[in-house]
């Protein structure tokens, strides 16, 4: 059996790309935008205020969102398909439907850094090569919205609903696309269109709406989309108002690489002898990396691959080695493999409940890697979910916590089973409802910093009832009323995002990025904050404190010593005449303590034998 | 090396009092010993006992007194005779006087180093300070104390005190141990010492640090509260893994004669093009790539360092917070500590008038931090209060790192209200569950917490020094069992169970567990944990059920074709009599011993015990009957290793008690086994078994 000896010290849960791989369930998108001269020319006001026209605004909205989905969830595949178009490309060969899309891509494929390059520049070339025109005129037959919806839905014809999310996002601002006509034509054109749409979105497809609506005119869903779309009652009413919304939200998604849930592991937990459950364990916090590195060669710019030998130190020969060897007592102790993971297995593998604490047992120190989400399954052994939800009760109501024994081949390890309640806010779950299991640390995993410099000899300083009183005024000042964890992006990801598409798409500037987690300087220079703070201050530090002087008397004993040295040696070296000595090649009858004064005086390295200081010296001298 | 160099003297008290603690005082000084061995090699270390019959110290020679003091080896630098001469201590027999044998060990430390070395003098007392300290010559206890005291201050050691006392038996005498405990406690005024208390040999194992890791902060500099106020802070960990040494690779390539082998393995890496393999990159021509969709983008490390994000070093607050906004489940790493620059008075005084404030309203303190300058990222995180209740020890903060948007992913679970029905619990299943969270208690009130992080050994680490040293002295020694103390870690108390039975058996009443049927026994398999070499055997056994029940309703006609779950030994004995193939033996006896290891190894607290061992009887039968001896005896064995492998020492014992045992010659020719042998199986195992 071919088993890598260091995989016994991995930890598989720590692996973040196991999750990647994992990913099964995909979206497609197709963006439908409409592309009739009426998108070009009349103005649409954006959210900085500035007029531009609507086309522009769905185009950047898309081209933002492309950008956002490539490094979030980059296994999703988009089509972007304008209709009312002069010109015609797509599969069927329809009237006024153009699929846009560059080499080496399908038409509904993965987002390529050449797509979205391409696309940012579309509309410098839109109205020559694809060009814009109405494509529903009286007279004709011809139905482009009809045409565009068909073209999307075989677009989307790709993998099964099952597997993947399918979506068609329409943007126009042509609230009544059938206006121009009148008569039998235009019932039967709206029959036809909201038939087409209606068997779409019977195989799974679903069509939302992004209506581009003018100052001056808004946009009607009831005359037409809102039977397209489906739209009734007080979803209609509610409709319009959330487009901003929508928009905004496309243009302004976080960076951030998403996870499918997934179970890290099923577990079971036994809590009574003879009484065992089943758990799934989530990782809902984890230490988001900038993605994996793949080497490459910079010549070719191809992917390497590692290819890893053993050679024995002693004879170089290729080796397999099975054993592994500590030093000890002037020894080689060797285990095996088998050995070591014999020592590591001191239980079962299950989660073991050892029994419960109040909750002020588990101090903030209690803590040593990001906590694991459990939630039990009745997958395997029917009744789980009730004893769980039992026990869950209990310790909510009771104020306690379980410590059970967490048995994995790992890290076999004490834990804290913290119940927590559902949370819900705005309608939307802020906290799940199950346990999150907290790694505890064992006494050797310990330290005991707070007594390393305790000092019987002085009185240690303890804060005055006027000096907390102050604190607490201050702390009253600056107050975070409604922080919640994780409100920040993390800059250093976000830049190397960004970074990314910069390179990616040859961006000549390098994007800034917003460093959110800077504290509010604004807000700091309030005059109530500025005035607690200077309260404060006066009150632990005194009138007249300068932090520099302070707390330098024992701490800075070494370098007040260095100090005078470097001074001595400036005087010292002052008394030779260093150039003439160089020069007559005399610098060797100096002892090193001589040569020293110089090198000190200099800031140079003192170390080594006689021949390398006086060699230091000449470089420094420029001989 | 040297300038960390530190002497220790353990001072045992090895008096009757102290005897069901030896045990682990023994492996815990043995343990400390070794980490010595390892990671402090020039440490010196001496052994002093009290309490002990004989008397042997210098002092005794020189002055007379302190009798019942012996010094079991001198100060000398660690070695392997160290840990040898604590791993059998003697029980003494006499009451222990801790005070002479502190003087006996400061004795000995002045004599040999004299005042150097200050702070680097250690003095480890272990005892359980209940025998009564005789009074001195002249004056009080308490002067006597202070005395020795200023003279340990004066020669800088430090005093560390352990005090075991299990559950205290009747005839303990109240007023000396309460005088002990003041004496005790008054070394901690005059003196850089500290006394801890310890009920269980569990946390006795816990309660010294065996292994000295020199401090080192991760930030020196100013707690930025605003431009115009900071506070001059030092960070450290307060929490660190240690983790399971990294072992090298082992070569034994170097012939045996070679006594300047290194034995020692260098890893070789080759990059190589992933279409052209023959071509061989060298490292320096490598870039880094990122993944952009499809692509991957290479980025060379100079282009990076110019773009990349670089924050300014710094600590800053950004502001106050309810500690209820922060959960506990969003901490992310280990824990660090902030605390004021060492004889700095204005900043202990900041730091602590923040603290209490802190710890009065309840908040905590949201910061900002870049440790070090030209550090690629910055972390927020949550400050907590960390108030002092000792004299000696100023106030000090935690702090922990909490995540940022992108490392939190919302993932939706359902509310356990609209779960189904059968799925809630109903009233007396709750009241049994609130008995069981209520009394399976872990710190009562009254008696000190069991399982406190900071007294609770690491079993591994335990086990692997302890396998090291068995290693040193014999290089094919077993793994050793898990030691008693250290089962209570991963394992409920039994004590605790005992005493909560009715509670225990009610919670269990209550709640029924079941199997799901509907589940294929095959994808249940995959998720246990199963021993490696075993996977072939097992995946054989796969029958589903239903298969089984089918061939049984088949019997009359075509024979049993497998063993299946409801009648396995009446199948057993149908297909090892089935005459019209050879084959049939063998699958019967395979797929039986499939079925018996299944039961092993699902089993739990041996309930599937029972079951087994009746399949063992019948299978056994079987091979006799058909002289296979062969295939029981390794397949008997083989479930003995497996047992002994995993702690299933009762289903061995269960074996014995039914007089399971090898076949042996007598009973089918083949065997290789004799009467004697198959008999000694078992008492051979057995003391191995404790």
């Amino acid at each position: 059996m071919d088993l890598d000896p260091d995989d016994i010290f991995k930890d598989d849960e720590d692996d973040p790309d196991n999750d990647l791989e994992k990913a099964s369930t995909k979206e497609f998108v197709v963006y439908l935008v409409d592309a009739s001269p009426k998108m070009f020319s009349t103005t649409f006001q954006g959210e900085d205020q500035k007029d531009e026209t609507p086309f522009h605004a769905a185009v950047s909205c898309i081209s933002q969102s492309l950008k956002t989905q490539i490094i979030n969830n980059s296994n999703d595949e988009v089509a972007i398909c304008f209709f009312n178009t002069r010109e015609k490309k797509n599969l069927q060969d329809l009237n006024g439907v153009f699929v846009f899309n560059v080499a080496e891509r399908e038409y509904l494929d993965r987002p390529t850094a050449r797509l979205i390059k391409e696309f940012d520049r579309i509309e410098e070339l839109f109205m020559k090569e694809i060009g814009s025109q109405y494509g529903i005129m009286s007279g004709s037959r011809e139905n482009s919205l009809y045409n565009a919806l068909w073209a999307a839905q075989a677009l989307l014809r790709k993998g099964s609903a099952k597997t993947a999310d399918k979506r068609i996002l329409l943007f126009t601002n042509e609230d009544d696309p059938f206006g121009s006509i009148t008569g039998a034509t235009k019932m039967d054109m709206t029959r036809t269109t909201l038939q087409r749409a209606k068997d779409t979105q019977d195989l799974g497809i679903s069509i939302e709406l992004l209506p581009l609506s003018c100052p001056d005119e808004e946009f009607n869903v009831s005359a037409f989309y809102a039977d397209l779309i489906g739209l009734e009652g007080d979803d209609l009413a509610l409709f319009m108002p959330s487009v901003g919304d929508k928009l905004t939200d496309m243009k302004n998604q976080l960076r951030k690489r998403m996870f499918k849930k997934r179970v890290v592991r099923r577990i079971t937990f036994s809590i009574v002898k003879g009484l065992s459950i089943e758990l799934n364990t989530y990782a809902l916090i984890r230490p988001t990396v900038p993605g994996t590195i793949t080497w490459l060669d910079s010549i070719t710019n191809l992917p390497l691959k590692t290819e890893r030998s053993f050679i024995c130190a002693d004879t170089g020969a290729l080796v397999q080695p099975t054993k592994r060897f500590h030093p000890y007592k002037n020894k080689n102790v060797k285990f095996t493999t088998e050995e070591l993971s014999e020592v590591k297995r001191i239980s079962t593998g299950h989660l073991r409940l050892l029994g419960f604490k109040p909750l002020s047992c588990l101090k903030d120190y209690h803590n040593l890697r990001p906590s694991t989400f459990v939630f039990p399954t009745d997958k395997e052994v029917v009744g789980s979910t009730c004893i769980f939800i039992a026990l869950h009760r209990s310790m909510l109501r009771l104020k306690r916590f379980a410590v059970a024994f967490y048995g994995g081949s790992a890290h076999p390890q004490l834990v804290a089973l913290v119940a927590q309640d559902e949370i819900i806010a705005g309608g939307v779950q802020v906290e799940p409802p199950g346990m999150h299991m907290i790694y505890l640390p064992y006494s050797d995993d310990i330290r005991h910093i707070e007594e390393l410099h305790s000092d019987i000899t002085v009185p240690t300083p303890r804060a005055t009832d006027d000096q907390i009183k102050k604190a607490t005024a201050l702390m009253r000042r600056i107050d975070l009323k409604d922080f919640s964890v994780c409100q920040f992006a993390n800059p250093a990801l976000q830049r190397h995002y960004a970074v990314l598409q910069a390179l990616a798409l040859e961006e000549d500037e390098m994007p800034e990025i917003k460093d959110e987690t800077l504290p509010d300087e604004e807000g700091m220079a309030r005059p109530g904050v500025v005035n607690a703070l200077e309260e404060f201050k006066k009150s632990v530090y005194g009138e007249n404190y300068n932090e520099e002087d302070e707390g330098h008397g024992k701490a800075s004993d070494a370098s007040k010593k260095r100090k005078a040295v470097a001074e001595n040696a400036v005087k010292e070296s002052a008394k030779y005449d260093w150039a003439d000595l160089a020069d007559n090649g005399r610098l060797k009858d100096l002892t090193t303590v001589e040569l020293k004064y110089y090198l000190t005086a200099h800031n140079l390295a003192v170390g080594g034998k006689k021949e390398v200081l006086i060699s230091r010296i000449l470089t420094h001298m420029g001989k | 090396m040297a300038r960390n160099k530190e002497a220790l003297l353990l001072l045992l008290d090895v008096s009757p009092s102290m005897h069901t603690f030896l045990p682990e005082v023994e492996k815990l000084c043995s343990m400390l010993l070794q980490k010595k061995l390892i990671y402090s090699k020039n440490d010196e270390v001496g052994i002093v006992l009290f309490g002990t019959e004989d008397t042997n110290n210098e002092l005794t020679k020189e002055v007379g007194g302190y009798e019942h003091v012996v010094v079991l080896r001198h100060i000398k630098v660690v070695d392997g005779d160290l840990v040898e001469a604590l791993q059998q201590l003697p029980r003494g027999t006499v009451a222990g006087d801790f005070l002479d044998a502190i003087v006996v060990g400061m004795d000995m430390l002045i004599k040999k180093f004299g005042s150097t070395n200050k702070g680097k003098k250690r003095l480890c007392l272990i005892t359980s300070a209940l025998c009564p300290i005789k009074d001195p010559y002249e004056g009080t206890k308490e002067d006597q104390i202070g005395t020795i005291a200023e003279q340990m201050s004066a020669h800088g050691m430090k005093l560390e005190c352990i005090v075991a006392r299990g559950r205290l038996s009747g005839n303990v005498d109240m007023r000396i141990m309460d005088e002990n405990d003041l004496l005790l406690k008054l070394f901690s005024t005059k003196t850089t010492a500290k006394t801890l208390y310890v009920e269980t040999p569990t946390s006795l194992l816990g309660a010294l640090r065996t292994r000295s890791i020199a401090p080192v902060t991760i930030f020196r500099g100013d707690l930025e509260l605003s431009p115009k106020m900071r506070i001059k802070v030092w960070v450290y960990k307060k929490t660190a893994e240690e983790r399971f040494p990294t072992l090298k690779q082992y070569s034994d390539q170097a012939p045996p004669t070679d006594k300047f082998a290194t034995h020692e393995v260098k890893v070789d890496f080759e990059y190589k093009s992933v279409e052209e393999s023959s071509k061989v990159v060298p490292p320096e021509q490598r870039i880094k790539g990122y993944r952009y969709g499809p692509q991957v983008i290479p980025i060379s490390s100079a282009e990076w360092e110019a773009v990349k994000f670089k924050p300014e070093k710094g600590v800053k607050l950004l502001g106050f917070t309810d500690a209820s906004n922060v959960m506990r489940h969003y901490y992310m790493h280990d824990v660090n500590i902030f605390i004021a620059e060492p004889s700095n008075t204005k900043a202990m005084l900041a730091v602590s008038a923040l603290a209490r404030a802190m710890k009065e309203m309840n908040k905590v303190a949201i910061l900002r931090c870049v440790w070090r300058q030209g550090q690629g990222s910055v972390v927020i995180g949550i400050l907590t209060p960390n108030v002092s209740d000792k004299d000696d020890i100023p106030d000090s903060f935690y702090f922990n790192v909490l995540p940022y948007a992108e490392d939190v992913r919302e993932f939706q679970f359902p509310s356990f209200s609209n779960l189904p029905a059968s799925w809630q619990p109903n009233e007396e299943q709750q009241e049994a569950a609130d008995n069981l969270v209520k009394m399976l208690d872990l710190a009562p009130s009254g008696s000190k917490e069991t399982l406190l992080p900071d007294l609770t050994p690491n079993p591994v680490l335990e086990r692997f020094y302890r396998h090291l040293e068995l290693k040193s002295k014999h290089p094919d020694a077993a793994v050793p069992p898990l030691d008693e103390s250290l089962k209570k870690i991963t394992e409920p108390d039994p004590k605790l169970l005992s005493q909560n039975k009715p509670i225990i058996d009610a919670f269990r009443r209550r709640f029924e567990l079941k199997e799901n049927p509907k589940l294929k026994k095959s994808t249940r398999r995959l998720l246990r944990e199963r021993p490696s070499g075993l996977n072939e055997e097992a995946s054989m056994g796969d029958g589903s059920d239903g298969q089984a029940i089918k061939s049984i309703e088949n019997t009359s006609t075509v024979g049993v074709e497998k063993i299946g779950d409801s009648t396995p030994i009446q199948d057993f004995e149908a297909m090892m009599s089935c005459r019209d193939s050879p084959e049939w033996v063998g699958k019967a006896i395979n797929e039986m011993k499939n079925k018996i290891f299944d039961l092993v190894e699902d089993s739990y607290e041996g309930d599937n015990y029972l079951k087994a061992l009746e399949y063992l009887v019948a299978l056994r039968k079987g091979c006799v009957l058909e002289q296979e001896p062969k295939q029981f005896n390794d397949f008997l064995h083989h479930l003995y290793k497996y047992c002994e492998k995993h702690n299933l020492n009762s289903f061995c014992e269960s074996l014995a008690s039914k007089e399971i045992m090898l076949i042996n010659k007598t009973e089918a020719a083949d065997s290789e086994v004799t009467e004697d042998e198959a008999r000694s199986l078992m008492v051979k195992k057995e003391p191995k078994l404790e």
